[in-house]
């Protein structure tokens, strides 16, 4: 049983120096319009333990909130879609987010890609406030250091072109320095680089001619394209043959180490989670319930949903193990004028009375673990190591 | 030795088209106990979907059954007319669709779209009706007060359940499901699959249930078919595929595909490539351009399904054992 | 209790598309499979053969008077003659080209207005698309004939360009409604998520990323149009709107009826043979628009609707 590549225990926290960006073609970042090149003042964003942005955070939100009217003009109807979510992402990290539908993680990948505006809250890049960035350089800018791949392998691709036009057009729109035989090289490199190979061949071919995983690797090359910081995808498997699955993850996890980049993986499938990502935060109801390492999260899950997620999963290399089942319905949390109270206790088998009056916040349950629950407790030993996962049945 | 309760022979069914025949399920034999609770498992494609409809009598062209005889009780469904099917269906058989919102009618109420069903195949007063409707409604775990509820006012995973109490109305002998927890959240398809399971077991009707989700169904059928490019690979009791390592190198490389949630972590694979043009179907095994374990003859000689203890396999690896088998045996359920 | 006709494994779609791997390839092949686009676009070009050369299929003068009276058909006038003695068999050959340019002008520029309004509405949504619908909602209440009628009777002296005026205005709101709606459901696809995602422009987006996906709904929308401005542009000549020196099947319409054709007495070709090119000209107009409509949607696609019997 090989150890998955390159999947090294990296701890957050003060002081992680980043790590300069290395294998660039012709200098990098540095020529694109906007980029490092653009004399910017650096708004720096303070953290307690005094750790400067560059090295240490690529991108933040703090209090990021997204609400939607529903119904006519005179409805009082608001869906609180994403509530008060401060998250950070680091660069060479990947981070999955993890939620049922519902759970406001599909907003939030769209609030990233700034196809919504926050109703209140706000995203910090590199620096830079989202709302700074107004004119069209600054847009285009963020834009091309953060793409996104999206879930649907057969409506993500414009069917009338041939493959090569989605990222034909990012290299025109952002990599201007590049003439057209730097684009058609950059092109062959992307293609080789997400496994379509031969490149030459591949590029040529209508949306049709592909397979749903080939389609969804490029997805991933007009996004490498762009030579990002930071890659939203949102559910980037979860519409594939499960047999094509691990590929797409296990190039998920070469891009990071190859690459140099930070990937987003929005999901609903824990196990996936587990396999790719550095850290896990888990999305209910439109809140951040919990958030850590992904092996601490898993070994020693605090937050009942977690726990409730964890049962839920099913490993079909598990034989039968159908102990008592909990009594949980799957009923989806109030998010529409939801009251001031932990959303999830309406299904919770620990809920006190607190959990009705009181919004749970996030508080440390251990090195870097955090969990938005009452009842929960911490570990009381916060220097013990992550226990061993639980016994294989293989 | 009880008979089966369901008899496929032979069954083959193609999709007529302008360019070409293409033969999505290619000669499947399938028996089928009362009780027994069958998964098929497959990817996009693999024609399992289809092979319920065609034993459903579901098919509309340009599908059509091309060979084979699916028996029902005893009788030949391919020959029945559609007077004589409607007497059949719902009330011994009855059908499960993929989504729920597809298959119920958004402008109807629960009760109404009971109703209609209840009336189309039996003779109840206005009484009886509402009382089954209610009836099958908590056997199903959802409130009876639902009953005047709209579709869209139940959430996902109840309207799923509505589907299967519908299902249900006539206690069936044989129930067929086509991935109706595709829809679902993790949380809700651990509790729909329980209760399936339950009500399976309670009522005692025989469930084929379709999936490309392996690991849904695994720890709930009594026996698992696997198919891949419209043929049966492997099928036998679950148990019996979990217990060694499956026999076939795809059921094999399906079940590593999956990404532990609680063993140990290992680098995963999957099964790079694609299954082939159903137009034109390889001479040879057709698994084997993406098999680990091929070997020089598999690409040549089309294997038949051997019989390797409980369980029959449709690779050359095995051929070996014990000669092709040429009717499958009627296997015993095996209670978990 | 009907199940969903289950979709082609994608391996037989493929298979099925294969054949011509550009563009062009599988349209003249998508068209050249489908009955109503073979049928349509034969009758359609032999209409437009008979436009571009009309002495091809007759050496009179259509205006040149002849014969006898409102004569019946004979083996020197096919069809008959007019009531001032014109050969109504040349009339309809020569009365050919300009139906054909008021039907393919007026079609082409109410399509072109539906087009915009319509896909414009429905990409950009929010108060845009309230005020483009508020706009094709009065244009589709105000009653036609009237409308049309009024339009033309004013314009007077512009003749033929009184009617396309006429047509046009009439005619693009019901195309912009419907193409508003297809629209709409087209904005749901990623890829053009993924546009605004990667910084496009919308002119762009819906220039290079909607319109091109939209061209069978656009074709279908453009052969609906004329249909329907064959028909109303033969009955506006028929009231005897517009320029009637001009030699149209709907100008022949009108002098026919008013020199009582159908009655005794009279040549009932000079009215049937107008009235049945129309219906020949709307019929090839309305074939192709089924067919595009058909390739842009494979599920309209017509099956017979019978249970799968097991092959012989």
């Amino acid at each position: 049983m090989s150890e998955l590549p390159g999947r090294e225990q990296v701890p957050p926290g003060p002081g992680h120096a980043g790590v300069p960006r290395t294998g660039a073609i012709g200098g990098g970042n540095g020529a694109a319009p906007g980029g490092d090149g653009v004399a910017m003042p650096a708004l720096a964003v303070h953290r307690a333990d005094g750790s400067e942005p560059e090295d240490g955070v690529l991108l933040e939100t703090e209090g990021l909130t997204r609400h939607f009217q529903l119904g006519g003009l005179f409805s009082q109807r608001t869906l609180h879609a994403v509530d008060d979510l401060t998250i950070t992402i680091r660069p060479r990290e990947i981070v999955a987010l993890v939620g049922e539908s519902g759970s406001g993680k599909s907003t939030v990948a769209r609030l990233l890609a700034r196809l919504y505006k926050p109703s209140r809250g706000s995203i910090v890049f590199r620096g830079r406030p989202l709302q700074s960035l107004r004119s069209r350089r600054d847009v285009l800018w963020y834009r091309s250091q953060v793409p996104m791949v999206f879930q649907d392998p057969y409506s993500s691709i414009n069917p009338v072109f041939r493959v090569s036009h989605g990222v034909a057009r990012n290299l025109r729109l952002h990599r201007r320095e590049l003439n057209a035989r730097g684009r058609r090289d950059e092109m062959l490199r992307v293609f080789d680089a997400v496994g379509l190979t031969p490149a030459t061949e591949m590029l040529h071919k209508f949306p049709y001619e592909m397979s749903g995983g080939q389609r969804q690797r490029v997805g991933f090359a007009q996004a490498l394209a762009l030579r990002p910081r930071l890659i939203l995808a949102d559910e980037p498997v979860s519409m594939l043959d499960v047999s094509i699955r691990a590929g797409l993850l296990n190039l998920m996890a070469e891009l990071r180490e190859r690459e140099q980049v930070s990937i987003l993986y929005i999901t609903h499938d824990l196990a996936s989670a587990r396999y790719v990502a550095d850290r896990v935060l888990v999305m209910y109801g439109g809140h951040l319930v919990e958030s850590g390492p992904t092996e601490v999260v898993l070994a020693r899950p605090k937050h009942p949903y977690t726990q409730l997620l964890l049962s839920a999963v099913p490993d079909p290399r598990e034989i039968v193990a159908l102990a008592a089942e909990s009594q949980d319905a799957g009923e989806p949390p109030k998010v529409i004028n939801p009251s001031e109270g932990c959303r999830f206790r309406r299904r919770c088998p620990m809920a006190v009375e607190e959990c009705h009056r009181v919004t749970p916040r996030l508080r440390p349950m251990g090195p870097a673990h955090e969990a938005a629950c009452h009842v929960a407790t911490p570990d009381t030993d916060p220097a013990a190591p992550p226990e061993p996962a639980t016994s294989s049945h293989d | 030795m009880p008979s089966p309760l369901l008899e496929v022979r032979g069954l083959s069914v193609d999709y007529i088209t302008e360019t070409a025949n293409v033969r999505a399920v290619d000669s499947v034999d399938l028996d089928l106990m009362p009780g027994e609770f069958l998964g098929i498992v497959g990817e996009s494609g693999c024609g399992k979907s289809t092979l319920v409809f065609a034993i459903a009598q579901l098919l509309f062209p340009p599908a059509e059954i091309a060979a084979g005889s699916v028996t029902f009780q005893g009788k030949d469904m391919v020959q029945l007319s559609d007077a004589e099917l409607r007497h059949v269906r719902w009330r011994d058989y009855s059908v499960v669709m993929q989504s729920a919102m597809n298959a119920l009618n958004p402008m109807k109420s629960i009760a109404a779209q009971f109703k209609d069903t209840l009336q189309a195949h039996s003779t109840m007063t206005k009484a009886e009706i509402r009382e089954r409707s209610a009836e099958v409604l908590r056997v199903v775990g959802i409130d009876p007060a639902h009953l005047d509820s709209y579709p869209h006012q139940l959430s996902g995973g109840m309207r799923q359940r509505a589907m299967i109490a519908m299902a249900l109305l006539f206690t069936p002998q044989l129930v067929l499901m086509d991935e109706p927890t595709s829809a679902l959240d993790v949380v809700a398809q651990r509790s729909l699959m329980n209760q399936v399971k339950e009500l399976q077991q309670k009522l005692g009707f025989a469930l084929i249930f379709v999936t490309h989700d392996m690991s849904v169904v695994s720890h709930y059928s009594d026996r698992l078919m696997v198919m891949y490019a419209g043929q049966v690979a492997e099928l036998g009791p679950t148990r019996a595929m979990f217990e060694h390592p499956p026999l076939h190198p795809y059921s094999k490389g399906l079940l590593d595909a999956f990404p532990s949630i609680r063993g140990p972590r290992r680098a995963l694979t999957g099964i790079p490539g694609t299954p082939p043009d159903l137009a034109r179907p390889p001479a040879g095994c057709r698994f084997e351009p993406r098999c680990p374990e091929a070997m020089p003859q598999c690409a040549e000689r089309a294997p038949d399904l051997y019989t390797v203890g409980p369980s029959q396999v449709r690779c050359l690896l095995h051929a070996g054992d014990v000669s092709p088998a040429p009717r499958p045996d009627p296997l015993a359920v095996q209670q978990p | 209790m009907a199940a969903p006709a289950p979709t082609l494994a994608p391996s037989a779609v493929a298979a099925e598309l294969r054949r011509g791997s550009d563009a062009l390839g599988r349209f003249t092949g998508a068209i050249a499979r489908n009955r109503k686009a073979a049928f349509g676009l034969v009758l359609l070009l032999l209409l437009s053969v008979v436009a571009a050369a009309p002495q091809l299929f007759t050496g009179r003068d259509p205006q040149a008077l002849l014969g006898g009276s409102q004569q019946l058909p004979s083996g020197t006038y096919w069809l008959g003659t007019t009531n001032t003695g014109q050969d109504v068999y040349s009339q309809l050959i020569w009365g050919t080209r300009l139906t054909l340019i008021i039907t393919v002008v007026a079609g082409g520029l109410a399509s072109f207005v539906s087009v915009v309004i319509g896909v414009a509405a429905a990409y950009l949504g929010g108060w845009t698309d309230r005020l483009l619908s508020l706009l094709t909602d009065v244009f589709l209440i105000i009653p036609t004939l009237p409308l049309l009628i009024i339009m033309a009777a004013y314009l007077t002296g512009a003749g033929t360009d009184a009617i396309i005026l006429a047509l046009v205005v009439t005619g693009w709101a019901f195309s912009a409604r419907q193409l508003r709606a297809q629209g709409l459901s087209l904005r749901t696809r990623d890829f053009l998520e993924a546009a605004r995602v990667r910084g496009e422009r919308p002119f762009y987006i819906i220039m290079v990323e909607i319109l091109p996906t939209m061209t069978s709904l656009i074709v279908a929308n453009f052969m609906g149009l004329s249909t329907y401005m064959v028909a109303t542009a033969a009955g506006l000549q028929y009231l005897g709107l517009g320029n009637t020196s001009e030699v149209t099947w709907g100008t022949m319409l009108h002098y026919a009826e008013e020199n009582g054709a159908i009655f005794p007495g009279g040549n009932p070709f000079w009215v049937l043979a107008p009235g049945f090119a129309v219906v020949l000209m709307g019929a090839a107009f309305a074939f192709l628009n089924y067919a595009f409509d058909e390739i842009g949607n494979p599920a309209l696609r017509s099956f017979r609707r019978r249970r799968a019997k097991p092959a012989a």
